[in-house]
């Protein structure tokens, strides 16, 4: 077990980088706890399997330090770090039994016959796999097998973190919900520190502690599901984070306000005079619809409406032709061309400046 | 119009059951399923690459069970986008058309336009690989358009794209087919928001065999059977042991369940099915916090009762502990029953007679 800090890590694969573009990895300071769950969320090529390379070994930074519980084990090798780790697919060995699988890692460390028997009967209750002990992995299914796969890091006893690369992509959606599961009471149980490198940030929301948002090898956010959600640090994340993504609506500036012909919501107008673009930022989910005749702050007529099973997401055109969306649970009982009315609280429209919150 | 009749095959892994459809021009069919549902190998059956036991293939009236893959009139795209390397992007989306005889200055306008239509136009005379996943895609998606095919089938096609970029071209997909209406597009899928989000209809595969069909919002409020319920309910559908006595439902372990509104059927044992909407804080139930997951501003709760597990939803970003006691209230307007074997028996009081 251990605590993880990243001083000033940051990577570049060209020997000699010229600005910040060689970069895959812009130098980052973060500090993961022990026994926490985080993920390194973002696009193809954002940097955060490069980190996750850095934290397990198999690429060595080109600059900065990384620490294990205070020690640097920057030019450590993988072998000696103590990490285990679980990829896409399920690397185990079909032609052995899950037993066997399990116990291979302690084999290779010459681990006594009745500790290895122990260990596995323990991983094995862990996982709900003790029924399946000696049956040919083959025979198991995908989520089962990244089980194992999980199981192998899990049987020692020395594992510093598990670094999981998109372990659930393989799986089936409602499988991925139990998988998941699973993972966060192994967490629980052992306190050992989980790493989820994904793409996807329904996935991050509800697996990690702490999420750590990536663009361009750039670190965007660092925080918790519900900071990352509530409070995005710029347009990105306000995009990236949440499906759909965050509203943007553009204010202009009148009469000592922000405000726009969609919404009556204003910010107040900054002092300084400027030619930056200010936004307001509502998520759809603060969005609620209400009959036209009620009391709101505007009205839009639906264009429309995407059932999803419990929630639906409705399309609405403003005045100003702005487009927003809003996700309801009352979609079934609306009509594509009707009009409703719209509340949004203050606290949930958000002002940004140039694409950065500001409020 | 493409009509299928008793589709069989014998395939290593998953075989097709003796699978009937009619599917019409001008509408797009979301095919649900799991892994291992036989999702393809019903669209590679049609395209003839999977050779039938028994059954019939007609397009427009005209029995095509026989006819070479070539001249069936389909394109098939998977989700590995498959393009050709040392092509351009305009010349890979411009060769079907030229293997179809057309000369080149046809073909590479068909293909521009088409390409535009993509929101690819600008990008013409890159190489694939000078392009993202879901540019690539695009770039797959419009070679298979660009036939015309009368059938048009789609195997998982964002499978493989990053999230955001998943949600993106799901936005823009209904808009990409949008003129298509002489074509039957077919469109597989293990993700059920995505099925219910694109499909005209939807049609759920279980085990090799077609288990229901229909409409997206009428399937998923009514299911006909725990199996579709099951496939079709993301987040997860709970089901939990029960049975009816004396004209009360029950949980198995004795606690009663509420059944205001509910016409129950004869005594004897019945699953109970609970949404994650079926549950609210508050109320008669007892559970311990299994997990507690955020999910946009809602939070998903996994609650250990009693009698079985089940999920409930709540609004807005709440933090319950791991091992709480939390009470709860099951609201029976969004009870489903099914019986021992497997049939939605759910009857309302406001659906009698």
């Amino acid at each position: 077990m251990a605590k993880i800090v990243l001083e000033n890590l940051g990577h570049s694969y060209s020997a000699n980088p010229n600005g910040e573009y060689d970069y895959a990895l812009k130098p980052v300071n973060l500090t993961w706890q022990d026994g926490k769950t985080y993920a390194l969320l973002g696009p193809s090529g954002c940097g955060k399997t490069t980190m996750l390379n850095i934290i397990s070994g198999l690429v060595s930074p080109s600059h900065g330090r990384l620490l294990f519980d205070g020690q640097d084990v920057t030019n450590i090798p993988t072998s000696e770090r103590n990490i285990a780790q679980v990829f896409q697919f399920p690397v185990i060995y079909s032609t052995k039994t899950v037993r066997q699988n399990l116990a291979f890692p302690l084999e290779c460390r010459r681990v006594a016959p009745a500790r290895i028997r122990q260990r596995v009967a323990e991983v094995a209750s862990l996982l709900d796999l003790g029924y399946a002990l000696d049956m040919p992995a083959r025979k198991l299914s995908a989520d089962q097998k990244q089980l194992i796969s999980l199981g192998r890091g899990l049987v020692r006893e020395d594992v510093s973190a598990i670094l999981l690369d998109e372990p659930l992509t393989v799986i089936d959606p409602q499988m991925k919900f139990m998988l998941r599961r699973k993972l966060r009471e192994i967490n629980r149980q052992t306190g050992v520190t989980m790493i989820l490198v994904t793409h996807d940030q329904s996935e991050a929301m509800s697996f990690a502690d702490e999420i750590v948002v990536m663009k361009d090898g750039l670190l965007q956010q660092s925080g918790t599901p519900e900071e990352l959600f509530s409070r995005p640090q710029n347009d990105f994340v306000g995009y990236f984070i949440g499906s759909p993504p965050m509203n943007m609506i553009n204010l202009e500036a009148r009469q000592g306000v922000l405000a726009t012909d969609a919404l009556s919501l204003t910010h107040q107008a900054p002092t300084e005079s400027s030619n930056l673009l200010y936004q307001m930022g509502i998520r759809p989910e603060h969005i609620s619809l209400v009959d036209d005749t009620v009391a709101n702050i505007g009205v839009g007529i639906i264009k429309k409406i995407e059932h999803l099973g419990v929630d639906g997401i409705v399309t609405l055109e403003l005045a100003a032709n702005v487009i927003i969306k809003a996700k309801t649970r009352k979609h079934t009982q609306m009509t594509v061309g009707t009009a409703m009315g719209i509340n949004v609280r203050h606290n949930d429209a958000l002002l940004y400046r140039d694409g950065v919150l500001a409020l | 119009m493409l009509q299928i009749d008793h589709l069989t095959t014998a395939d290593a892994k998953v075989s097709l059951d003796d699978v009937s459809f009619l599917f019409e021009a001008g509408k797009i069919y979301t095919i649900l399923g799991r892994t291992g549902a036989g999702k393809t190998e019903l669209l590679r059956a049609l395209m003839g690459l999977n050779p039938l036991t028994h059954g019939s293939i007609k397009l427009d009236e005209k029995d095509i069970t026989e006819e070479p893959i070539r001249a069936r009139n389909m394109s098939l795209v998977y989700q590995q986008f498959i393009n050709y390397p040392h092509l351009s992007v305009l010349d890979n989306v411009a060769f079907p058309l030229r293997r179809q005889g057309k000369d080149k200055a046809q073909a590479q306008a068909l293909a521009s336009t088409m390409l535009a239509t993509v929101g690819l136009g600008e990008f013409l005379q890159r190489r694939p690989a000078q392009l993202s996943g879901g540019q690539q895609q695009r770039v797959a998606l419009a070679r298979a358009m660009v036939k015309q095919s009368r059938i048009l089938m789609l195997d998982e096609p964002l499978a493989n794209l990053d999230y955001k970029l998943r949600e993106q071209l799901r936005e823009e997909f209904p808009r990409l087919v949008a003129d298509n209406d002489e074509s039957i597009i077919l469109y597989t899928t293990t993700e059920p928001r995505e099925a219910m989000e694109l499909g005209n209809t939807m049609i759920v595969m279980h085990n090799g065999s077609i288990i229901a069909s229909g409409a997206p919002a009428e399937l998923f409020a009514n299911p006909s059977t725990k199996d579709t319920a099951s496939v079709i309910s993301d987040p997860p559908i709970s089901f939990i042991p029960g049975f009816v006595r004396n004209r009360e439902l029950y949980f198995n372990e004795g606690h009663q369940a509420p059944s205001e509104g509910l016409l129950l059927p004869e005594d004897g044992p019945v699953t109970i099915a609970l949404r994650p909407d079926a549950i609210e804080p508050d109320g008669a139930f007892n559970a311990k916090i299994g997990l507690s997951e955020f999910s946009g501003s809602q939070t998903i709760i996994h609650l250990d009762f009693d009698f079985g597990r089940a999920i409930m939803m709540v609004e807005g970003i709440e933090t319950f502990a791991a091992g709480d006691d939390i009470s709860v209230s099951i609201q029976s307007e969004h009870i489903m029953l099914f019986a021992p074997d497997g049939r939605n028996i759910t009857l309302r009081n406001n659906q009698h007679g």
